[in-house]
């Protein structure tokens, strides 16, 4: 049971990084801008973070088993560990980096080094989910913009009660933001694992967890303990600083991040979109903070385009290539030590 | 819009109603009191006194009241900040008309009847750039897009009453004039600034409220 446990700990420090970093994408300008005090966004976020990494982690985990099913436990230790690395070495780097994109890298150190060919086909859809996420967060923003400046023109709402309501709207975006999170990056921390350990099915009576569940109940925690340990400090700094945007704009920007990660994350939908034979996407982790910048700009270009960061775009474009490159390459190297010095399975 | 609902901020949107009223009253009685003297009508002038006062007292009231519950209740901090500033600086406005209404009291210059039409013509655009100052504040609490449409009127008036204020000046200090001393002189050049003053007031609380509403943009 100990050793499982420090088998785990590397995704669960990686869940903890998640959090500490990625709350600030949720609730970054409201707390902020002092909107939301950081105690209720903490209590928001961990609710619905554990909600939708158990309700809905189950699709995005399935599309890294895919990618390379990695074999052992203390393989999947040194591939989470592997990415963890990789996020705080990147995040010291002040680049804007993704659990999402170190986590890839790691599988594929895994399959290089055990000589299992990486499936193309998946790895194609996932960097595609990559590209197009941005892009598709910035066209929700786009939307959102142009539907919320007209009704807002139309409304003719009080001043006081728009302050009122958009209060609330960061609230309920903010747990939307944080259930999709939860469903969509979920699979970066505990997805290596769900694989490989056995967990027997939990019987409540009314409802049943499955052992992934189980496993995703703990790393939503381990995001929960992040949120709630760091994340403060990550608002007040950065949080501010990407979005230097109204409440309003703040309020759209959470909620095309966060309608992108969904729909990269939800079986239901993608069961929808096929039953009505419309085209579906993959269920693919993406990272909420490029989401986030893909909303940015896209608020951006939809208020003329003027104020465009092109060196941001620089920084995410490096920070995209060097995350799964240096994870790969973390991760090939640790399960050569691993395997030698440590003398256990990896394979 | 349900009280329920809104509660306590919909408390706060009446009292700032309220307090634009107050404002309103304010332009309004100082033009009634400035003709009544202009015209000569002392006795009328000096019954009324009083009323500018309360209304100033009243706006004070309001204005603090304001403050406090913009602090207690829910409001986003930018806004809140852009409000209460907005508040504070409308309020030197009111102040300004007792003030200038009470200086008259106290001083009584005496006003040239040849210029009686070029004062009343300052008051008049001075009290309407409050006016529309007034809807300046009205429209960036209700309908933002007409922010500018009066701050534009607010200039407009602005610069009438400062085209007055010369002309007037101008006109004491001309040969026309040479019967008057230069104490007299100096003390309607005085007042002639301080009714322009109003509409300067007016100009610049209309620009603060302009970039607020800037920055409400989404």
């Amino acid at each position: 049971m100990i050793e499982i446990m420090i088998y785990l700990s590397s995704g669960l420090f990686l869940g903890w990084s998640l959090g500490a970093n990625d709350a600030a994408n949720i609730f970054g300008t409201a707390v902020g801008s002092r909107m939301v005090k950081f105690s209720t966004a903490a209590l928001i976020m961990t609710i619905f973070v554990i909600l939708g990494a158990v309700v809905s982690g189950a699709g995005a985990s399935h599309t890294l088993g895919a990618l390379g099913q990695v074999g052992t436990l203390p393989a999947a230790f040194v591939v989470a560990f592997s990415a963890a690395v990789a996020v705080s070495w990147m995040t010291k780097l002040s680049l804007p980096v993704s659990t999402s994109h170190s986590i890839v890298g790691g599988i594929i150190g895994w399959n290089l080094y055990s000589g299992f060919a990486t499936d193309l086909d998946v790895l194609r859809e996932i960097v595609g989910a990559w590209i197009f996420s941005p892009i598709l967060s910035g066209f929700f923003a786009v939307i959102l913009y142009f539907i919320f400046k007209k009704r807002l023109n139309k409304a003719k709402i009080h001043l006081l009660h728009l302050d009122f309501y958009t209060r609330w709207g960061l609230l309920i975006v903010g747990a939307f933001g944080a259930y999709s999170l939860g469903a969509n990056n979920i699979a970066n921390v505990m997805g290596v694992f769900t694989g490989i350990m056995e967990i027997p099915n939990y019987d409540l009576g009314f409802l049943t967890f499955t052992g992934a569940q189980q496993l995703f109940l703990l790393g939503g925690i381990a995001i929960s303990v992040g949120v709630v340990t760091y994340s403060k400090r990550v608002m007040l700094t950065v949080g501010s600083n990407i979005m230097d945007i109204s409440p309003i704009g703040a309020f759209i920007v959470v909620l095309a991040s966060s309608t992108t990660l969904f729909v990269f994350a939800s079986s239901t939908l993608k069961d929808f979109l096929i039953m009505l034979n419309l085209p579906s996407l993959p269920l693919v982790p993406v990272s909420s903070s490029q989401a986030v910048v893909g909303a940015v700009l896209g608020l951006g270009l939809a208020k003329g385009g003027r104020n465009i960061n092109f060196k941001l775009l620089g920084k995410i474009g490096v920070g995209w290539i060097l995350t799964p490159i240096t994870a790969a390459l973390i991760s090939f190297i640790l399960l050569f030590f691993m395997q030698n010095v440590f003398i256990r399975s990896v394979i | 819009m349900p009280h329920i609902l809104f509660g306590r901020s919909k408390e706060l949107e009446i009292e700032i109603k309220e307090y634009l009223d107050l404002v309103n009253q304010g332009s309004l009685t100082f033009k009634r009191d400035l003709s009544r003297y202009i015209k000569k009508n002392f006795e009328l002038f000096e019954e009324s006194l009083t009323d500018i006062k309360e209304i100033e007292n009243n706006a004070d009231e309001h204005q603090k009241d304001i403050k406090y519950k913009l602090y207690k209740y829910m409001l986003i901090p930018e806004s809140r900040a852009d409000v209460l500033g907005i508040i504070e600086e409308i309020d030197t406005i009111t102040d300004l008309a007792k003030e200038v209404i009470y200086e008259i009291s106290i001083e009584k210059p005496f006003i040239p009847e040849e210029l009686e039409n070029e004062f009343l013509e300052l008051v008049e655009n001075s009290t309407e750039a409050v006016d529309m100052l007034v809807k300046v504040v009205r429209a960036f609490f209700e309908e933002i897009s007409q922010v500018n449409d009066y701050v534009n009127k607010v200039h407009f008036f602005e610069h009438q009453a400062d085209k007055n204020e010369e002309r007037l000046k101008r006109k004491i200090f001309s040969e026309q004039f040479e019967k008057i001393d230069i104490a007299h002189k100096l003390q309607l050049r005085y007042f002639i600034e301080e009714i322009a003053a109003l509409s300067d007031q007016a100009e610049s609380v209309s620009e603060d409220v302009s970039v607020a509403a800037i920055k409400r943009r989404i």
